[in-house]
């Protein structure tokens, strides 16, 4: 369990607990639907309002749920809504439906040619079980912020479609994580498709974390992006960090890359990650630790993504 | 027809597994009740009032209990299965709790419902008040006792004991050298994938109790349960079911809810169950591995130990149901294979506001092998000789077999190891890893900007702890053959091992071989499964009951064949004379005749007729002393535990940025004296020492100040996945067989964890540098490590010996 | 009264090829309907929220956590547990005899999700590399084994299954 769900837990738990005293891992009574439609999804939603509970993969939901740790609720199920599961690649963009799992991102080979960085993160979610029940919308919508696909989509600068029985908006991915585990998708309300920028020809991605176990939530991890002038020079690069704050974390490198070679690029990028990072420690490392790891993950990620820029910028040239 | 004993057989019970067929205590029992517990969510308080009109209108409630409607012998403390002289101290919980509680996790209020689901809504509804108490949580707390967990407990001190063997003190006083250290090892837990789960059935007209438990003793249940609920030990049956492994923590009994399930079946006349969730298993069963250790040695220049001080503290959580095993083992095992001149140990057992502990695969031999083999690298360190010679200097010889180390062991018996070759693992071992060729390859890999080290860890198992065990063999007139014994399985293999025993020994096929183990109905007399005694214990028993049952087939042969029993054998299933094979009688015709009112009303029967001369008139058909049927009953009862040993050695890869720690290597040479089945004993050690790593590398129980256990759960408390453990666990055997029992074999459950800290911190403190003197490591507890001891500008290790070890001269 | 929101909901599902139903209510993990109401023990629950990989079953093929999904939430979806992977004639799958061949369990707790795990995996990959198989088992808890023995089981299952596939070739 990430740092700060684990913070909410132990408050909301510690006093749950010590007024009522006890422990489960069953759920308790739930209301149930079950709509065939976005449009009926979303008058259920409406009508329920603060005890409506969207449920796509529960992945994280249920644990929650099973630990009696989010009350009593009323659930909507969208797992028949099979308009929403769709990968589009278009318009420079890879657009994933709220249905989507994890697994089917990941094996979709439009979406990792359009933007490299899906495939780069999504291998590091959990493990296979749960990718193959868990949606990548659901998980930016859950914004916990040891995960992965919130930090992608707040480096990348996507959007989000924020869909409820009134209309729809877009929110882009800078004004969606508003806390551990908050989003901005209100009650009543249903995302129903993230929206991630595709990877220009000149640019690259880079993805490195590390976990105490293969499959547990980060201790820290970088996601990286490098853009490159027609002169092959490191235009801009940003990163964005898991596990080092309440919601991802994105640095702007530009500045300390611009004009360097690779190597200083990267190094100068650790550098920067390790000043301006402010994580806390938990049982799993110190906070020097994590920044410390920020740092090195931030020169790894990035190098990732400057290789992977050339490669690009040489195919383009050879084929453009 | 060739030998069993020793063959690689594959498992008889693994068929009904992989279909999943397998009989847990939660697949049983489908319609019974289910239990739940409203437990303490604080450490240590007082409770003020439990009101649970909230709860009363839940549908598919039955009752709900608190202490107040305990009777008199469940609102007793529940057992102090192992009292100790030292132990002065000793105090258990209450079934329910008492006005107080001492641990997060302990048992307030047991719910009964239709379902689960339905109970834990109603555990939501019950309304609890607490006055907090201060909680006391580790041992520094517990030492410094500014608070108490218990009011009638001075210096939450449980029980002080010293052992020792000649005059420690004088002996360091007047060593050439002497070194001080402090060692500290973290709580881990057993962790089985299954948890505790109990099943009660009370059958009103015959006025007895059958329950199932998930537990490693059927007979200490039913005794402990008989006691609690006034009944006959005749009149309880305990039945256990497949079990999920357990590795130690499923030994401990009777659980509260061991007493309390099936009071409540009784009580309201219907089968009641209760199945712990995961939560429960981590605050409220028990832990194991927290201690404490300040040790003083002194020795020669050659290394040899003089002299051996150590002063530990255990953490021994809020209760002591099982005693003191764990420090008392830690206390005797430290010795390991060595013959230090004098020796002394000293231990605080203390109570904290946290979950009991009690004995976790190994039991306190992980610490002792720690404390010991820490010590042998610090001396040869500080001497500058290779960790082997050291080593080597300080074994017992074979020639010195069987040694007496002058303590008393955990059986209360003295510490005298009957058998082993300790030059030679450590020759096998050296040669497994490649130990000389080492500095080499740690010199070329640091050219390259790698970071390697090699550890190396020692220890001396007693295993085959008494007091005894019992076997039952009966050949049917079918032919097959059926052994019980009391003791238990949680995934060993001892149908598979036993059975391989039996047939060996009566001349049978292993197909025709069946074991039941942990059913008090099969076998009434029995200790349990722990300190990795199956094999010698029950193995020994089942071998001398078939032995038993197949000179009684001898006897009843003879007679039906007119031969001397010296002349005939039992080869796949016949009993035939030497030499003819044409003239044999199948083992169950042998059973048949033996039993001589039959009716024939089987083809079994008939065919023994032919057999069924008429015999002498005069004499009774069962003659003086004898017995109907080809039964043996067998129990083993040794003077002594048996002692194996094992040596570990390990390579490891640091990586010099992330501090992750990767396991290039991972060696085991091992003696468990005669091997019944090596590849049922090469997955004991696959298992242990894959908890050795995740004990070492990953796994620690996090308690707050204010006791609260933060990982209470797989998310966090990081038990290993596949791609923790090496890729790939070598392994070697040495055989020097026991000359404690008829089979010569050793004890094999516990060997694989025993030295797992002990060896990875060695090969971690020789690739970084720097002495790792606590346990378990992960890579931030490395990183600030190499931060505390690096210089700025040094970036790899630094000549000579560790930087911070303390020389005392006194 | 009846616990709010208690109401049951009818799930039809299909479970190692038959058709099965059962009414629970919402909250009712599919693990708990799975063993319980439908009476299929072989798949286990080892902690109930998802990490340690014991009560995997086949969802539509795919191997997902049963505690982590509700019944009504499989409704209408083909299941595969443990009881299912034999062939119909009893004979052990590629993947079971893999196990009992190499020790690749001892208790047998964790054995199932296992199982369903690799049929799935070796489906994809029926010739897996060392990396590959790891890959495959690296999300399942095993207290007993060390593993080792059930990574033997992934590259002996699939050895079995080219051997069947050759011989019914």
């Amino acid at each position: 369990m990430s740092l700060w769900l684990k913070m909410i837990s132990v408050t909301v738990f510690a006093a749950y607990r010590r007024r009522y005293g006890s422990n489960g891992m069953k759920p308790p009574p739930l209301g149930y639907s079950r709509p065939e439609s976005v449009a009926e999804a979303l008058q259920v939603l409406a009508d329920l309002g603060p005890d409506g509970k969207v449920l796509a993969g529960g992945q994280s939901l249920i644990p929650l749920l099973s630990m009696r740790l989010a009350g009593s609720m009323h659930l909507v199920d969208i797992n028949r809504l099979a308009e929403l599961s769709y990968v589009r690649v278009a318009e420079n963009q890879v657009r994933v439906g709220a249905l989507t799992r994890h697994a089917e991102l990941l094996a979709s080979a439009s979406a990792a040619e359009a933007q490299p960085l899906l495939a780069r993160a999504l291998r590091c979610v959990a493990h296979p079980a749960i990718r193959n029940r868990g949606t990548t919308v659901g998980s930016i919508v859950h914004a916990d912020p040891a995960a992965e696909m919130p930090a992608v989509l707040a480096l990348l600068g996507g959007t989000v479609r924020v869909a409820s029985a009134g209309g729809e908006r877009q929110v882009p991915a800078s004004e969606f994580f508003l806390g551990p585990l908050e989003s901005a998708v209100q009650y009543g309300e249903l995302a129903t498709e993230v929206a991630f920028p595709a990877l220009p020809p000149d640019a690259g991605t880079g993805f490195a974390e590390i976990s105490r176990r293969r499959g547990d939530y980060a201790v820290c991890g970088v996601a990286a992006l490098a853009r490159l002038g027609k002169d092959g020079q490191i235009a801009s690069a940003q990163a964005a960090y898991l596990s080092v704050g309440p919601s991802p974390l994105v640095i702007e490198l530009t500045q300390a890359v611009t004009g360097a070679s690779d190597q200083q690029a990267a190094r100068a990028a650790a550098e920067q990650a390790r000043a301006q990072v402010d994580p806390e420690g938990d049982i799993h490392a110190t906070a020097g630790y994590r920044r410390h790891v920020a740092g090195v993950l931030t020169q790894r990620a990035l190098s990732q993504a400057l290789a992977e820029a050339r490669q690009r910028q040489l195919t383009g040239m050879t084929t453009g | 027809m060739s030998s069993l004993f020793g063959a690689r057989v594959q498992r008889v019970e693994d068929d009904r597994f992989v279909r999943g067929h397998g009989a847990y205590l939660d697949d049983l029992g489908e319609g019974a009740l289910a239990a739940a517990f409203v437990r303490s969510p604080l450490a240590h308080a007082r409770i003020t009032d439990i009101d649970v009109s909230g709860a009363l209108d839940v549908d598919g409630l039955v009752a709900i209990y608190t202490y107040e409607d305990l009777p008199e012998r469940l609102a007793q403390p529940l057992p102090l299965l192992i009292p100790h002289p030292s132990l002065t101290h000793g105090r258990t919980p209450y079934p329910l709790a008492n006005g107080e509680v001492n641990h997060v996790g302990e048992a307030v209020v047991m719910i009964v419902a239709r379902d689960r689901y339905l109970a834990e809504d109603a555990a939501d509804r019950i309304d609890v008040s607490y006055d907090p108490l201060p909680p006391v949580v580790g041992l520094d707390a517990a030492r410094q006792a500014d608070h108490l967990v218990h009011p009638d407990v001075p210096g939450n001190l449980a029980a002080n004991e010293v052992q020792e063997h000649g005059d420690a003190a004088a002996a360091i006083r007047a060593a050439p050298h002497v070194l001080e250290l402090d060692l500290d090892i973290e709580r881990s837990a057993s962790t089985p994938l299954e948890g505790r789960g109990v099943l009660a059935v009370w059958e009103a007209q015959a006025g007895r109790l059958r329950m199932w438990t998930s537990t490693q003793t059927s007979t200490g249940v039913r005794a402990a349960v008989a006691a609690k609920l006034d009944l006959a030990l005749a009149d309880v049956d305990v039945i256990t079911p497949d079990v999920g492994g357990g590795f130690g923590v499923k030994i401990v009994h009777p659980w509260p809810e061991e007493v309390l399930v099936p009071w409540a079946a009784r009580l309201l006349g219907q089968p009641v169950k209760f199945t712990e969730d995961r939560r429960e298993h981590f605050i409220a069963s028990a832990h194991e591995r927290a201690q404490h250790h300040h040790v003083t040695v002194g020795f020669d220049d050659e290394g040899r130990l003089l002299g051996m001080s150590v002063r530990f503290w255990h953490d021994n959580g809020a209760y002591v149901p099982y005693g003191l095993i764990v420090p008392i083992v830690t206390s005797t095992q430290m010795l390991g294979p060595y013959k230090p001149g004098a020796f002394r140990v000293e231990f605080d057992s203390l109570y904290t506001n946290t979950v009991i502990v009690t004995p976790y695969r190994g039991a306190g031999r992980p610490h002792a092998a720690f404390v010991m083999e820490r010590t042998m690298d610090a001396i040869a360190a500080e001497l500058g000789l290779d960790r082997t010679v050291v080593r080597e200097r300080n074994f017992i010889q074979p020639r010195e077999m069987p040694y007496d180390q002058g303590l008393i062991f955990q059986d209360g018996r003295p510490l005298v190891y009957d058998s082993g070759d300790y030059p030679a693992l450590l020759a096998q071992l050296k040669e497994m890893i490649s130990w000389d060729e080492f500095p080499a390859y740690q010199a070329a890999a640091a050219a390259e900007g790698r970071t390697v080290g090699i550890g190396l860890a020692c220890y001396v198992e007693g295993t085959g702890v008494g007091p005894y065990e019992g076997g039952h063999v009966v050949v049917e007139t079918s032919g097959k053959v059926k052994v019980a014994t009391g003791l238990t399985t949680q995934g060993q293999g001892h149908q598979t091992v036993l059975a391989q025993i039996v047939a060996d020994e009566l001349g049978v096929a292993l197909e025709d071989v069946e074991v039941v183990t942990g059913d008090t109905r099969r076998f009434g007399y029995a200790v349990g499964t722990f300190a990795s005694r199956t094999a010698v214990m029950s193995g020994s028993a089942v071998a001398l009951a078939a032995r038993k049952a197949r000179e009684k087939a001898l006897r009843v042969a003879a007679g039906a064949l007119e031969v001397s029993p010296d002349d005939l054998v039992i080869a796949d299933g016949i009993v035939q004379v030497k030499g003819d094979p044409d003239s044999g009688i199948a083992l169950g015709t042998v059973a048949v005749l033996s039993n001589p009112l039959r009716y024939a009303f089987d083809d079994a029967a008939k065919a023994a007729t032919q057999f069924a001369g008429g015999g002498d008139l005069d004499k009774p058909p069962v003659a003086e002393g004898e017995e109907p049927g080809i039964e043996g009953r067998a129990f083993f009862s040794p003077a002594r535990s048996t002692f194996a040993a094992g040596m570990h050695a390990v390579i490891v890869e640091t990586d010099p940025e992330t501090a992750e720690v990767t396991i290039l290597r991972y060696c085991v040479v091992h003696d468990c004296g005669r091997l019944i089945n090596p590849r049922i004993v090469e997955g004991q050690i696959h298992g242990g020492v894959a908890q050795g790593v995740g004990g070492a590398l990953y796994e620690r129980m996090a308690y707050d100040e204010n006791g609260q256990l933060l990982n209470a759960s797989f998310m966090d408390f990081l038990m290993p996945y596949v791609s923790e453990v090496p890729r790939r666990i070598e392994i070697d055997h040495l055989e020097t067989p026991s000359p404690l029992n008829p089979l010569g074999i050793k004890g094999a459950g516990e060997a694989g964890v025993i030295p797992g800290a002990a060896v990875l911190a060695a090969a971690i403190e020789d690739a970084e540098g720097f002495t790792i003197r606590s346990m378990p490591i992960s890579p931030s507890d490395l990183f600030e490590l190499r931060l505390t001891h690096r210089s700025a500008d040094s970036g790899g290790r630094p000549p000579g010996p560790p930087a911070d070890i303390q020389e005392a001269q006194s | 009264m009846t616990g709010i929101n208690d109401e049951l909901h009818e799930v039809s599902l299909t479970v190692n090829g038959a058709a099965r139903t059962a009414r629970v209510p919402a909250r009712r993990l599919l693990s708990d309907c799975i063993r319980h109401d439908l009476g299929l023990t072989g798949t286990h629950v080892g902690c109930e929220h998802g990490v340690c990989g014991a009560c995997t079953i086949l969802l539509d093929g795919v191997p997902v956590r049963s505690c982590l999904l509700l019944a009504v939430g499989a409704d209408g979806a083909e299941i595969t547990t443990v009881e299912g992977l034999a062939d119909p004639d009893g004979t052990l799958s590629a993947v079971q005899q893999a196990f009992t061949e190499c020790h690749g369990l001892q208790c047998g707790f964790c054995t199932p999700g296992f199982l369903t795990t690799i049929t799935a995996g070796l489906r994809v990959v029926p010739d897996p590399t060392e990396d590959e198989a790891l890959e495959m088992v690296g999300g399942n808890l095993c207290r007993c084994t060390g593993y080792q023995n059930i990574v033997a089981s992934v590259h002996r299952a699939a050895a079995i299954q080219r051997a069947r596939e050759v011989g019914a070739g």
